[in-house]
């Protein structure tokens, strides 16, 4: 690495010679606060909270996008440089609602840190009230946008276009009016968002946020008439404990499973079980297509982003995507049918609430086709975001609570469907089972590690049954938008590929827990998340979704075989053809 | 969110139209910058950026309509209205200020019943952001495309624009 040597606050350090002058400060572990910068993706200059003074330069620079070079002089806290960031911060104040303490971000906000750190205490500047504020857009199922807390960073906007090649907000009008809207300021359930929820992931500020549907869960729980069972999503497990001070990646899924009981859910289940089950119709659905019974490659359809995704932007793709509903539609249709039976219940009376690491999630269930005769199959899809709200209202002391179970009988998952919430992981728990089934014989060794990791596109090829079977598997839709290019154009082939919205997958999906741009930017929250999961199913015995006892008994008793007329009815769904505009 | 304006026309454009607008891109394709240049030249060609022009143009430089929309917005030079067939201007440099051009403006903008930038539902009127027309001595001035009005009180404005109307 060719360096050059630069003096920061006096003391010098020897740094990359292609470094920014925040990128160098870091690596002197030097801090810099920043707002609108995040690493890899946004890095514009535009709010100026990470001014430095440079030595010989006229004004202050800022430092996110500003490089180094040999003998520079960096001043990183001097005075003039805390009464700029003051002065901004106070600006950017005075355009800002300031109603922290009912704010989904209150004691979680990047502007409300930096106004502690720079003792802010009185903003002379009054709202300019010949600018109206802006509405709150609150049309979609998944998120609010309070334009009103909005401090023009345009993460979001960054996020949406770099990471998802969805690019449906941007900046419109100028000055005091500028906003971050959709296209001709059409609503966002107008446009093809596809409910992934980065945006909010990446805010800084309460401006976007999840919509919250604590309230309907609450009062299905005070309702005697229900019987309200949960499940939690794979990557659940992996993101819980951060909300409660504890190192990302823990695996917390005995803590998940105490939290929902004391929560007073009448069932509490694993989403976990339902992957399994998705493994076993997806395999089953991916033998007969290599057979010659449908088109090729098949892709996995677990994550509603990437399915919407596919309908708005390529729609040519749609009967490639497997017909199996996401492990939450598919927890939700054996709850209103399988379970209903087993318990003797009426459908009407089970109430369905799904824990997910995802916005879309929220979307999906409204779809059509994710009914069980007219029910929903979910009744209400939170994030983990909002499960910790209402943890955290129940009065429940999480990281002291001890580790459970699952309740009897969807309460059993192999390790398969742990590791379903990283990236390459539907993957590696589908070939488990292919192999098995096609070679009679179980796969030795049982990891398909090629497929693991949080590179963008991943590819592998592994012999099957005297066949090379080639498989890619792809995060975050501008990934997807590239590698389906190249499947278009013939350049690449494939049977078989898992396509997740989110980078990373589940573990990064927009219903985490929300860490600050300083973490975001410094460490890899995928990976370690992803750890959590890899390290559980390490662990177990139970490593295969075709060998889950509750799977088994499933479609002894209940569905036949997989990919049964009955399992088609319950299990599987369809797409539609979506506008690109 | 999106509020229907007053000034949500049906789109007119013609054949022609569009095959000079597609000319214009087909130069600009895979030119880096094209956005500016296609943008006025499609103003050119329509007289405004509606959003079918805005998604002929997205889809034919491969840019999102919300990108092509935050830029239509910015510049000032854009307009997503067209213009009515009688230009308004009232000018709000200084001198004209100071001699009561607002009230002016706001008697030709409850006269029309629409706002600044906006084109009245008949196409007749639009009003635009003036400045200096440069004939300070008759402040306060308006023009009507080349037609200046010098020393206009607010109490003329109904009857200078009664005279378009009849015009049609």
């Amino acid at each position: 690495m060719e360096t050059v040597k630069v003096k920061i606050n006096g003391a010098e350090y020897e740094v990359a010679k292609n470094a920014t002058i925040l990128e160098a400060a870091r690596s002197a572990g030097i801090h810099i606060p920043t707002l609108c910068y995040l690493k890899d993706i946004n890095a514009i200059g535009s709010c100026r909270i990470c001014v430095v003074e440079v030595k010989g330069a006229k004004s202050l620079v800022a430092s996110c996008v500003y490089p180094v070079s040999e003998g520079m002089e960096i001043v990183t806290n001097s005075a003039k440089v805390q009464h700029s960031r003051r002065m901004t911060l106070e600006l950017i104040l005075s355009d800002h609602n300031q109603a922290c303490l009912t704010c989904a971000r209150n004691q979680n906000c990047e502007l409300q840190r930096l106004s502690v750190e720079y003792g802010m205490r009185e903003i002379r500047f009054e709202h300019d009230k010949n600018h109206e504020y802006p509405d709150i857009e609150d049309s979609a199922v998944h998120l609010v946008r309070d334009n009103n807390k909005c401090i023009l960073c345009r993460r979001c906007v960054a996020v949406c276009k770099a990471n998802q090649g969805v690019s449906v907000i941007g900046p419109s009008r100028r000055g005091f009016k500028t906003r971050i809207t959709c296209a001709f300021d059409a609503e966002l359930k107008d446009v093809p968002c596809i409910n992934c929820g980065q945006c909010i992931a990446v805010c800084p500020t309460g401006a976007l946020t999840e919509k919250d549907d604590t309230e309907k869960v609450w009062r299905a729980l005070n309702d005697p008439s229900k019987h309200v069972v949960v499940g939690a999503a794979p990557s659940v497990r992996v993101q819980m404990g951060e909300f409660f001070q504890m190192p990302i990646g823990t695996n917390v899924e005995g803590k998940v499973a105490a939290a929902l009981r004391r929560l007073s859910f009448d069932g509490v289940y694993d989403v976990d079980t339902a992957a399994d089950l998705t493994i076993m119709e997806e395999g089953t659905e991916f033998l007969h297509r290599l057979k010659g019974d449908g088109p090729l490659p098949l892709i996995t359809s677990c994550s509603p982003g990437w399915i919407k995704y596919c309908e708005h932007f390529y729609p040519e793709f749609l009967e490639n995507i497997s017909s199996c509903k996401s492990p939450q539609g598919m927890f939700g249709a054996m709850m209103k049918s399988y379970y209903a039976q087993k318990m003797g219940l009426d459908p009407k009376d089970i109430f369905v609430v799904s824990i997910m690491p995802c916005t879309a999630k929220k979307f999906e269930i409204t779809r059509d086709g994710q009914d069980v005769d007219g029910a929903p199959g979910i009744d209400v899809s939170l994030t983990c975001r909002e499960l910790s709200r209402m943890i955290k209202r129940a009065g429940i002391d999480f990281a002291n609570l001890p580790d459970e179970e699952f309740d009897e009988p969807f309460g059993i998952a192999s390790g398969a469907a742990h590791i379903f919430g990283a990236t390459g992981g539907v993957m590696e728990a589908a070939l488990r089972t292919v192999y098995e089934i096609v070679e009679g014989k179980p796969c030795q060794p049982i990891e398909f590690k090629e497929v693991r990791g949080t590179k963008g596109i991943k590819e592998a090829s592994y012999q099957i049954g005297g066949q090379e079977v080639r498989v890619a598997v792809c995060s975050g839709t501008a990934n997807a938008g590239k590698l389906l290019d190249m499947v278009k154009n013939g350049e690449k082939e494939y049977h078989f590929i898992e396509i997740m919205a989110c980078p990373g997958g589940c573990v990064n999906g927009g219903g985490q827990p929300i860490q600050p741009s300083s973490v975001q930017n410094s460490v890899d929250i995928r990976a370690l998340r992803a750890a959590g999961l890899y390290g559980e199913d390490d662990k177990m015995v139970l490593r295969k979704s075709h060998e889950n006892p509750i799977v088994q008994e499933i479609y002894r008793t209940y569905l036949g075989e997989p990919g049964s007329h009955k399992a088609h009815k319950l299990l599987h769904t369809h797409y539609v053809k979506r506008d690109h505009f | 969110m999106a509020k229907k304006s007053k000034t949500d026309f049906p789109f007119e454009g013609t054949p022609e139209q569009e095959e000079k607008l597609k000319e214009l891109i087909a130069k600009y394709t895979d030119v880096q910058g094209a956005l500016m240049p296609v943008l006025q030249g499609a103003q050119d060609i329509y007289g405004y950026l509606p959003i079918e022009v805005q998604k002929m143009i997205a889809d034919g430089l491969h840019i999102p309509l919300q990108t092509i929309y935050g830029v239509a917005t910015f510049y000032s030079q854009f307009t997503l209205t067209p213009k009515g067939k009688y230009r308004i201007g009232v000018c709000l440099g200084t001198a004209c200020y100071v001699k009561g051009s607002a009230q002016i403006l706001e008697e030709i903008k409850k006269e029309l019943d629409i706002d600044v930038k906006e084109t009245t539902p008949d196409r007749l009127f639009s009003i635009e952001d003036t400045r200096c027309l440069g004939c300070c001595g008759l402040a306060p001035v308006m023009k009507i495309n080349d037609d200046v009005y010098g020393r206009v009180v607010p109490e003329d404005v109904h009857s200078i624009l009664e005279k378009y109307r009849l015009l049609g």
